[in-house]
C-alpha cells in the first residue's frame, strides 16, 4: 500500500516537473494564437532561452541573470517573428519553421565556440541553478509556481481585461479592431512579446531548473507538445493547463513504464506512450473528440486599407 | 509603386535574399572569432574544389531536390506540407521492408524499381492521412503534418529497436542489404562509360531526382491533374466552379508530395547506408521548404536552389573541418536564415528594389511595356 502511495506521489511530482515548461510555453502560445499569430516557433524560442539562460548562469554565476537572459533571447526571436509576420506580413508558419532551424543551429554553433564542450554549457550548481523552495525531492523551484500562477493570470487577462478583449477581437476580426481606432499591429506585437516572455521562462526552467546546464536540442519537441496542448485545450487557459498536465503525466508514466510488464497487457511500448500527445491532438483536430475551433484570423496577415 | 519586372522578381530578389542571409552569417562568424572572408573561401573550395567534393555536393543536392519538389507540389495546391521529414522516414521503411523481404530472391534489375516504388508509396501513404484529415475532417494540415513527423519518428524508433534490428547488433539498424538492393554509385556507373571520377556518396539516385524535376514540371503544367491542383491553390472557389473536387485534389497533391519526399530514402538507404538506420532524414524535409521557396516553386529553380544547398552542406562540413571554432551546425543556421529571408521576410527587400529600379526610368519603362 505504502509502495503504491509512494509511486503515485512520485509520479505526480514528476508530472508537475515535466509539465512546467509545457504550461509556461503553452500560455505564451495561447496569447500569440489568440491574437491571430500562429507560432510554430515555440520550440525555437524555448531552445534559445534554455541556451542563453544556462550560458549566462554559468558565466555570471547567478540563476536570476540566467532567467533574465533566457527571456531576452526568447524576446529577440519573438520580435523577429513579429517583424516578419506583422510588419512584413510574411507567412507565419514559414517564419516559425525558419526560427526553429536557426535556433537549433545557432545554439550549437555558439555553444561550441564559447564553451568548447560539443554544444553543451558547463555544468551548473549552487547559486547558478534555481533551487527547490519547499520540497527538495520534488524539484519545486520558483518557476513551477510561476507556471501554476500563469494559468489563472492568463485566464484573467484574456477573459476579464480590456487588453484581453481586444486581443481576442484582433484574432477573430482585426478589421473591427482597426475600425475602432485601435492598432492591430500594436496589439499583435504585444501578444507576440508576451509569448516570448513565457517561452523564455519555459526555456530557462529546462536548463537551469530541471537540468543543470544546456545540451543540444534539449527541448526535444516540447515546444510542439505545448503547441499541441494549446490546440487540445481549445485555445483556453484552463483546458490548456489540463492538456499540459495530461501530456506531462504521459511522459512521466512513459519513463516509469520502461521495461515494466503491465499485468494483462504485457510490455507497453514507450514510444507509443510518448506519441500519445500527438495522437490525441490529431484525433481532436479531426473532430473525433469534441471540436477545436481556432481563432478565425489565425495565420492571416492583416493588411490595413489605405 | 509599380510591381517589380519579372526578371527582377525571379532572378534579383532571390539573390538579394541569399545575400542578406549570408550577411547575417558573416556577423555570426565574426562573433565567434573567425574570419568571414576566409570562411567563405573555405566553404566554396570545400563544396566545388575537387572531383570528390563536387560528388558530395551533388549527393546532398539529390536529397534537396526531392524534398524541395515535395514542398513545391503541395504549395502549388495551396497546402503547406511540413511533414517531408516524416514522409521521407516512412519512405525508408517502405523501401527497406521491400529489400529486406526480397533481396535474397530477386535480382537487382527487378528489386530496385520495386523498392523505389515502395519508398514512394509509403511516403505517399504517410502524407495521405493528414490530407484525408484535412479534406474530410477539416483539421489543419500544417499542424497534422508536424504531428505526423513525431509519429513517424516514434514508430521508426519502435520498429528499429524491437523488430527490424539486425540479430546481435548493438545499434538499432537493420541487417545490411545484399547487392541486389544497392543503387550503383556514380563512380561505378561512369566507369561503365569509361569515365573516371573520385569516389563519393553520389549515386544514380541523382538521375531519379532529375527525372522527378522533369516529371513534376510535366505533371504541374501539362496535365489536367496539375491544372486542377494549381487552380485549387490559386482560387479554391474557381476550382470548384470548374468542376474540380477539392477533396480528391488535396489527396492527390499530398500523395505526390509525400511520394517525392519518400525518395530521400532511395538516395540515403539504397544509395549509401545499405540498411535501414535511424534519423536518416536529418532535416532534409525541413530544408525542402527553403529549397522550394528559393526556387519559387519551379522545378528549374528548385534544381538550382538544391545545388546551392548541397554545396552549403558539403562546404559547411569542410569548413567545420578546417576551422574548429565553426561547427557543422553552421550550415543549419544558414539554411534557417535562408528560409527566414527568402520565405517569411520575402516582402522586405521588394520596396528597396522598386525604389532602386525607379531611378532608371528607361529600363523600368521597357520592363513595364
Amino acid at each position: 500500500m505504502e509502495e503504491a502511495l509512494t509511486f503515485v506521489l512520485l509520479t505526480l511530482a514528476a508530472t508537475l516537473r515535466v509539465a512546467t515548461p509545457l504550461v509556461l510555453c503553452a500560455m505564451g502560445g495561447l496569447f500569440s494564437e489568440k491574437a491571430g499569430i500562429i507560432d510554430v516557433g515555440l520550440e525555437g524560442k524555448m531552445l534559445v532561452a534554455a541556451f542563453a539562460a544556462a550560458a549566462t548562469a554559468a558565466v555570471a554565476g547567478s540563476a536570476w541573470a540566467g532567467v533574465a537572459a533566457g527571456i531576452a533571447a526568447s524576446l529577440v526571436l519573438a520580435l523577429l517573428h513579429g517583424f516578419a509576420c506583422i510588419t512584413h506580413r510574411g507567412n507565419q508558419v514559414v517564419s516559425g519553421v525558419a526560427l526553429n532551424i536557426v535556433a537549433a543551429g545557432l545554439t550549437v554553433v555558439l555553444g561550441t565556440a564559447w564553451f568548447n564542450r560539443g554544444g553543451q554549457t558547463p555544468p551548473l550548481d549552487g547559486a547558478q541553478r534555481l533551487r527547490p523552495l519547499f520540497l527538495p525531492e520534488a524539484g519545486d523551484n520558483i518557476l513551477v509556481y510561476a507556471a501554476l500562477a500563469a494559468v489563472p493570470l492568463s485566464w484573467w487577462i484574456v477573459a476579464r481585461t480590456r487588453f484581453g478583449l481586444r486581443l481576442r477581437a484582433v484574432g477573430e476580426m482585426p478589421l473591427a479592431v482597426d475600425a475602432a481606432g485601435i492598432s492591430v499591429n500594436g496589439l499583435r506585437y504585444r501578444a507576440v512579446l508576451l509569448c516570448g516572455v513565457f517561452a523564455g521562462l519555459a526555456g530557462a526552467y529546462l536548463s537551469i531548473g530541471q537540468n543543470a546546464g544546456f545540451s543540444r536540442d534539449m527541448t526535444a519537441g516540447q515546444g510542439f507538445i505545448a503547441l499541441a496542448a494549446v490546440i487540445f485545450g481549445k485555445w483556453r487557459p484552463g483546458p490548456t493547463f489540463g492538456a499540459c498536465l495530461l501530456f506531462g503525466l504521459l511522459d512521466a508514466v512513459a519513463i516509469r513504464l520502461q521495461g515494466v510488464k503491465v499485468p494483462g497487457i504485457g510490455e507497453v511500448p514507450v514510444q507509443l506512450v510518448q506519441a500519445m500527445p500527438y495522437l490525441l491532438t490529431i484525433f481532436l483536430l479531426a473532430g473525433f473528440i469534441g471540436r477545436a475551433v481556432a481563432p478565425r484570423a489565425a495565420g492571416v496577415p492583416y493588411e490595413k486599407e489605405h | 509603386m509599380k510591381p517589380l519586372p519579372r526578371w527582377a522578381e525571379i532572378a534579383v530578389l532571390p539573390l538579394v535574399n541569399i545575400a542578406l542571409a549570408f550577411l547575417v552569417v558573416g556577423v555570426i562568424v565574426r562573433v565567434i572569432g573567425a574570419d568571414p572572408v576566409q570562411a567563405l573561401r573555405l566553404l566554396v573550395t570545400g563544396a566545388v574544389g575537387s572531383s570528390e567534393s563536387i560528388g558530395y555536393t551533388l549527393y546532398y543536392a539529390t536529397n534537396f531536390i526531392f524534398t524541395g519538389l515535395a514542398v513545391a507540389v503541395a504549395f502549388h495546391a495551396g497546402l503547406f506540407n511540413i511533414g517531408g521529414e516524416g514522409q521521407a522516414y516512412i519512405g525508408g521503411l517502405g523501401c527497406g521492408l521491400a529489400i529486406l523481404a526480397l533481396d535474397r530472391v530477386l535480382p537487382a534489375w527487378a528489386l530496385i524499381p520495386l523498392a523505389i516504388l515502395a519508398a514512394a508509396l509509403f511516403g505517399a501513404a504517410w502524407a495521405a492521412v493528414p490530407a484525408w484529415l484535412q479534406a474530410w475532417r477539416g483539421s489543419h494540415i500544417v499542424i497534422t503534418t508536424i504531428m505526423f513527423n513525431f509519429l513517424a519518428s516514434a514508430l521508426m524508433v519502435y520498429l528499429m529497436v524491437n523488430v527490424l534490428i539486425a540479430p546481435g547488433s548493438m545499434t538499432p539498424q537493420s541487417r545490411t542489404f545484399t547487392a541486389a538492393g544497392k543503387i550503383p554509385s556514380m563512380q561505378e556507373a561512369l566507369s561503365w562509360l569509361g569515365i573516371a571520377v573520385a569516389p563519393s556518396a553520389l549515386n544514380l539516385s541523382l538521375v531519379l531526382a532529375l527525372a522527378c524535376c522533369v516529371g513534376t514540371w510535366i505533371f504541374l503544367w501539362h496535365t489536367p491533374w496539375g491544372y486542377a491542383l494549381r487552380t485549387m491553390g490559386h482560387n479554391p472557389e474557381a476550382a470548384v466552379y470548374a468542376g474540380t473536387s477539392l477533396r480528391r485534389t488535396t489527396m492527390l497533391a499530398m500523395a505526390v508530395s509525400g511520394g517525392l519526399a519518400g525518395f530521400v530514402a532511395v538516395n540515403e538507404l539504397m544509395g549509401v547506408h545499405q540498411r535501414i538506420v535511424l534519423d536518416f532524414p536529418a532535416g532534409y524535409g525541413f530544408a525542402g521548404i527553403a529549397v522550394a521557396l528559393m526556387g519559387r516553386g519551379h522545378p528549374l529553380g528548385i534544381l538550382l536552389a538544391a545545388l546551392l544547398f548541397g554545396a552549403l552542406q558539403q562546404g559547411g562540413a569542410e569548413l567545420a573541418f578546417e576551422i574548429p571554432a565553426i561547427t557543422r551546425e553552421m550550415t543549419v543556421v544558414i539554411q534557417g536564415l535562408i528560409i527566414l529571408f527568402s520565405g517569411a521576410l520575402l516582402n522586405m527587400p521588394r520596396p528597396w528594389l522598386q525604389r532602386l529600379l525607379s531611378l532608371f526610368p528607361a529600363s523600368a519603362g521597357k520592363g513595364g511595356a
